[in-house]
């Protein structure tokens, strides 16, 4: 998706986002409001008590672009005691929704799986593996693969990412993958070649 | 009127239904405050601290029915800290002494422990009815007493509450003759369910019209329940979840087609799309349906539950309906009286959930519209004017926009607008809540125009303390202000003193009232309680020594007769 136009990318850039640099700044008013600081005797943000060096206590990666699916600087939505106003019952019940679909190559049918239901990834491919009966789980050196026993087919579990790129399951910390991954599918191996698997790290052994 | 006997006086009080006109025939003479006070059987105290137990039970010795509620509001929300108070045994204790005929029993926000559980179920021989709503402080075991000694119970009602678990027996301990049972909620628990001893029960109760399960409750053990109580009327599923391929699957799909009575369905817990299908035969006739517990349950598949129930009075589902489930709610559900959308993604961006589009859609749809809690991401002034003039029946009218103090998008400009058109034009507006970017404006409309409004909430808003005179100014039904994180402060607060001894209590947090503030509208005000949560532990040590001017971090003010209380904890001054 490379642009060469220069005008041209700054506008996807911000197309993307809906916003340009300025309004994307962290600063203490409300985004949109024109009055100036002083005027507000107790800003939204002060309130929060936040320290505007510290962005990286809404996911624990620092480089999170201020981008959200609103449109909005982001950094504002943390966790402000009793904010939004919803039950503890209702949250606790809720948890943080981190259902995903789980799409398999070639099932018309999709499930959801909730990923904060499993302490790692063997629980993970344990519950796939469950879900579509069939499969078992095949461990390579630097992988993990679901086998159909049927039909012999290989399959790769794979997730798409908050910035849209499917990826290798396996490669990243478990936590940081429930909070980046939008959805799973389940590739089959022969499609799976594109994604090449990443220089090993530790944390793809199992937890 | 003052020559008919007091009989006659006594029946026609009977026609006089309401708390509040029953309290006002009694101030008009001294014959009908004893009439009156003679023949209440119900009372409700809308704040345990307003008044004692003894007082409440000596003026009103022939009570069948009680409700107290304790905590303040924002006790919801982890704004008041766990032992500030509202405790139930007092009025447990009273009740037992003083009118043993009690019935029904209605705790909301209080902390109720198993021994009060239990003098409750020791000491009333007639009692019918157990509602918990958002307590705290019991367990399972306090419910195994009310099981064993209750006889004839017909109600338990748990909804919310925090319970904690010792084991699955207490269903077991409704005696084999217990066969009274009208209503049983227990959906807050956490533990394991005894199937066998509540499917027992379920099978022996012939007048059961409710029963809401926990989550704990499997469908397996659901088919077994539904097989025995298909006169239901409203029903909370356990678990909703079971692998397609199973009979226990097949056997749900076919459970619901004989309710004929069946208007309310709710629970749900972790309901998986296909095992939804189960409930399509019944939708016709539902009228109340709760899927806000279902965070599997996607658009597509709302809408395909949502359309087949025309006759639905009260929806409660979450944002992941989407605009587009929204509008087909418009125009399937033309008698929808009550509407909550909740957050399925509480702390994350949202990129599938509701706007002004869906909200604007169901005010056109729905005539009947009068009850609504909205969050979402955003809302225009546009919106809230086209909502106000569609549906001026609101009563509860609470938008939640998660981002605090956002604007209107479209035109950046503040909501004041928006929110003083919904007050304009919804007369019989009770309940409002606030959000978004909001200057004083909004609440001198709200002053001005919102004659009825009962219960005001209000977070991140307003510029100075204008905006909280301009309520306080207005509003004369007023009865409960809350505030959070708004530039209130001394000069507001004091303003109008004598307001809140017309209204049941007020609560601000992170505003900008003051020590001195508090300790002047104190000395001003004697029948009112000026409770500071100080929860700073530094500071509480040196009370004394703290400068008037040091700003307060929550306050709670309501009026009693009964003086500052003597169960307050440590961080918690009266002044």
């Amino acid at each position: 998706m490379s642009t060469t136009e220069t005008g041209n990318s700054s506008t996807t850039e911000s197309a993307v986002s809906g916003l340009d640099y300025e309004e994307t700044q962290l600063t203490l008013a409300p985004p949109g409001g024109s009055r100036s600081e002083l005027e507000r005797k107790r800003g939204f943000s002060e309130g929060l008590g936040l320290s505007l060096e510290t962005k990286d206590f809404l996911s624990g990666s620092s480089d999170e672009p201020p981008i959200s699916g609103a449109g909005e600087p982001s950094a504002a939505k943390a966790q402000v005691v009793g904010w939004p106003p919803v039950r503890s019952f209702r949250r606790n019940v809720l948890k943080s929704c981190t259902y995903v679909k789980v799409a398999v190559d070639g099932t018309p049918y999709l499930r959801k799986v909730d990923l904060e239901a499993y302490a790692g990834y063997q629980q993970l491919l344990t519950a796939l593996e469950e879900m579509f009966t069939c499969f078992t789980a095949r461990n390579y050196p630097n992988e993990r693969r679901l086998v159909d026993p049927v039909n012999g087919t290989e399959y790769v579990p794979t997730y798409e990412d908050k910035d849209g790129d499917w990826m290798l399951i396996g490669d990243v910390p478990w936590k940081m993958f429930v909070a980046s991954c939008k959805r799973l599918r389940l590739m089959k191996s022969s499609e799976a070649v594109d994604l090449a698997p990443r220089t090993p790290t530790g944390c793809i052994t199992a937890r | 009127m003052t020559y008919f006997p007091e009989e006659v006086v006594e029946h026609i009080f009977d026609f006089v239904g309401s708390h509040r006109d029953r309290n006002t025939v009694s101030t008009v003479c001294k014959a009908w405050y004893q009439v009156e006070r003679l023949s209440r059987r119900t009372v409700f105290v809308g704040n345990c601290y307003a008044i004692g137990p003894e007082r409440v039970m000596a003026r009103f010795p022939g009570i069948n029915s009680l409700s107290v509620k304790g905590k303040p509001h924002f006790a919801d929300f982890n704004l008041v800290p766990y032992d500030w108070g509202g405790f139930a045994l007092p009025w447990i204790v009273a009740a037992a002494r003083l009118c043993p005929g009690l019935e029904e029993l209605r705790l909301k926000r209080m902390v109720v422990t198993d021994d009060g559980l239990e003098l409750l179920a020791r000491s009333f021989p007639n009692f019918k009815s157990l509602v918990l709503i958002s307590c705290e402080g019991f367990s399972t075991d306090g419910l195994a007493a009310i099981a064993t000694y209750c006889r004839g119970l017909r109600e338990l009602d748990l909804q919310e509450n925090e319970v904690e678990d010792h084991g699955c027996q207490w269903l077991s301990f409704f005696p084999d003759s217990c066969t009274s049972l009208v209503s049983l909620n227990f959906g807050c628990l956490k533990g394991e369910v005894n199937g066998g001893a509540l499917e027992r029960l379920v099978a022996r109760c012939p007048n059961l019209r409710s029963l809401k399960l926990s989550p704990a409750v499997s469908v397996e053990s659901l088919n077994k329940i539904l097989a025995r109580a298909s006169h239901l009327v409203d029903l909370g599923t356990g678990s909703f979840a079971v692998d397609h391929r199973t009979d226990v699957y097949h056997t749900l799909m076919n459970s619901f087609p004989k309710f004929k009575s069946l208007r309310n369905l709710s629970g749900f817990w972790d309901a998986s799309p296909c095992c939804l299908r189960a409930v399509y035969p019944v939708c016709t006739s539902l009228t109340v349906l709760n899927l806000s517990y279902a965070p599997a349950i996607q658009g597509d598949d709302l809408i395909k539950i949502i359309c087949l129930c025309f006759k639905l009075q009260k929806l409660w589902v979450l944002d992941s309906i989407g605009d587009k489930g929204l509008a087909v709610v418009a125009s399937t559900c033309k008698e929808l009286q009550e509407l909550r959308v909740f957050p399925c993604d509480i702390y994350g961006a949202g990129t599938t959930s509701v706007t002004e589009e869906g909200l604007l859609a169901v005010s056109s749809g729905c005539p009947k519209l009068n009850s609504l809690l909205y969050f979402c991401y955003q809302m225009t002034n546009a919106a809230l004017i086209t909502v106000a003039k569609n549906c001026p029946h609101f009563t509860r009218f609470r938008l939640c926009i998660l981002d605090p103090g956002k604007p209107d998008p479209v035109t950046n400009q503040p909501l004041d607008e928006g929110f003083g058109a919904i007050v304009r034009s919804c007369k019989n507006i009770r309940r409002l809540s606030l959000s978004g970017r909001l200057t004083d404006q909004v609440f001198l409309y709200i002053g001005m125009y919102a004659e009825r409004l009962e219960m005001l909430s209000i977070a991140f808003a307003g510029d100075s303390d204008k905006g909280m005179i301009y309520v306080l100014n207005g509003c004369k039904n007023l009865r409960k202000l809350e505030i959070r994180d708004c530039p209130f402060g001394d000069i507001a607060l004091l303003k109008n003193v004598a307001k809140y001894e017309t209204m049941r209590s007020l609560w601000m947090s992170s505003c900008d009232v003051t020590l001195g503030g508090c300790k002047a509208l104190a000395a001003k005000m004697p029948r009112l309680n000026v409770e500071i949560i100080n929860e700073n532990e530094e500071t509480y040590e040196f009370e004394e020594n703290l400068s008037d001017r040091h700003k307060l971090e929550k306050i709670y003010v309501y009026r009693t007769v009964a003086g500052p209380r003597n169960d307050a904890p440590d961080f918690v001054w009266t002044l």
